[in-house]
């Protein structure tokens, strides 16, 4: 048993996956980026209440929450193609994390800015500030920092959703331990093991760190 | 997406079956454990916050599939056979049981301090006010996102399709690739998926905000 280990941890199969451990860092930084951006925007959206506009984005953002990110995922992959594009392995597995954690990243935005005090606002626009202003310069920075434990909890679902991504063929950490695993079979527990305690790892430290954050500010 | 439904009805209507059923199985089982070690964290022993801590973060920091290709790739292999569903479910359950668990202590945490010290002093003993005041108390504040969980469990369900557990999202790819018309199969899935998901997440948006 301990020689299974031995030999399934040599320098050329660890060093392949933490490459994948690479990829899986990339992609989820990637996304969190991305859907930060979208996300906030569309928060706003939804929180302003444009008449129509809001409701249908808000329509979107539900329909895409509710739907699993797998089939999002094969939208984008194998879906796409069918009306003519084309994307690669990694570009699609950061477009489909991006539009679903975008959604999540709205809710989470939109929560934030109601948790401000309404009071914010209006001394806002009492001292002269229009309401795009006070919302810019008052109302948001405030929201930001109340966002921020939430946004991180979401960064750690989104480290484990891209192992999701296996079923696109994304060469993450699973899909790299599968292929180690497949060329000798007493590999498989070392290969579990390492892919588990390697997530552990990453996402663990990133809930402490959302623990802390949400401590700070109570 | 019409012509999916009429050609492969009962295909995707067995595929929903069996992703409702793994998404209840694993919604009462992981009630329970969740429950079981939400108690544990609460309770007055360190050793068993231990324990309950312990569990928690494994399994609220591996991923899902992980958690399930273990069950479906090593457990067979040296413990016992089990087909994709079983593996799936199992998975799913021990999964979603690690965030039950914290949805329950913040319940219990919620309900005032002052209710637990009554019981104790009317001469409850500790687990007696945890099951007859505390508890009760506890899952009315529980519910919402406890439906929010089953949101998950549904959408979560979708990773027996990695194991051959025939569940919806397993047979709307299998149509995607018989079919070829992948974008139409997909959709239909979706719409499927949201039938169950859309009406169960506005219904808790509304208890939430009744309660609040």
């Amino acid at each position: 048993m301990l020689n299974n280990f031995i030999a399934a941890y040599s320098p050329d199969n660890l060093r392949y996956l933490f490459g994948g451990l690479g990829i899986t860092i990339l992609v989820s930084v990637a996304s969190i980026i991305g859907s930060f951006i979208i996300g906030a925007i569309l928060g706003v959206i939804r929180y302003v209440k444009i008449k129509y506009f809001s409701a249908i984005v808000g329509f979107v953002i539900d329909v895409i929450r509710n739907l699993p990110l797998i089939l999002i995922l094969f939208f984008i992959y194998f879906g796409l193609p069918n009306l003519g594009v084309k994307p690669e392995v990694i570009p699609a597995a950061i477009l489909a994390m991006t539009i679903f954690e975008s959604a999540m990243l709205a809710e989470i935005v939109r929560s934030g800015i109601q948790a401000v005090d309404s009071g914010q606002m209006e001394g806002a626009r009492a001292n002269g500030l229009t309401y795009w202003q006070g919302l810019w310069h008052i109302v948001l920075p405030q929201a930001m920092v109340k966002m921020i434990p939430a946004i991180v909890s979401q960064f750690i679902s989104l480290v484990k959703d891209t192992s999701l991504a296996t079923i696109i063929l994304l060469p993450e950490m699973l899909y790299r331990s599968q292929i180690i695993y497949g060329q000798n079979t007493n590999y498989i527990i070392p290969m579990f093991v390492a892919i588990a305690v390697l997530y552990f790892i990453v996402c663990f430290a990133l809930s402490e760190l959302a623990r802390y954050l949400e401590k700070r500010q109570a | 997406m019409i012509h999916i439904f009429q050609a492969y009805g009962g295909t995707l209507l067995y595929g929903l079956g069996q992703t409702l059923l793994c998404s209840l199985i694993a919604l009462v089982f992981s009630l329970i454990i969740g429950t079981f070690f939400a108690l544990l964290e609460e309770s007055p022993n360190k050793f068993a916050r231990g324990v309950a801590r312990v569990y928690i973060e494994i399994f609220r920091n591996i991923p899902l599939l992980v958690i399930t290709m273990f069950f479906y790739v090593v457990i067979p292999l040296y413990v016992l056979k089990m087909n994709g569903f079983t593996a799936g479910t199992i998975g799913l359950t021990l999964y979603t049981s690690a965030f039950i668990a914290e949805t329950v202590r913040a319940g219990i945490q919620s309900v005032d301090p002052g209710q637990m010290e009554g019981a104790r002093s009317n001469g409850l003993t500790f687990w007696q006010s945890m099951r007859y005041i505390v508890l009760p108390q506890a899952f009315r504040y529980v519910i919402p996102p406890l439906g929010n969980q089953f949101v998950n469990l549904v959408k979560n369900s979708s990773t027996l399709a990695f194991v051959g557990g025939f569940d919806l999202m397993y047979q709307g790819n299998s149509i995607a690739s018989s079919s070829l018309e992948t974008m139409a199969a997909y959709s239909a899935v979706g719409v499927l998926y949201l039938i169950i998901t859309m009406p169960i997440s506005y219904y808790m948006r509304y208890l939430e905000k009744r309660l609040a």
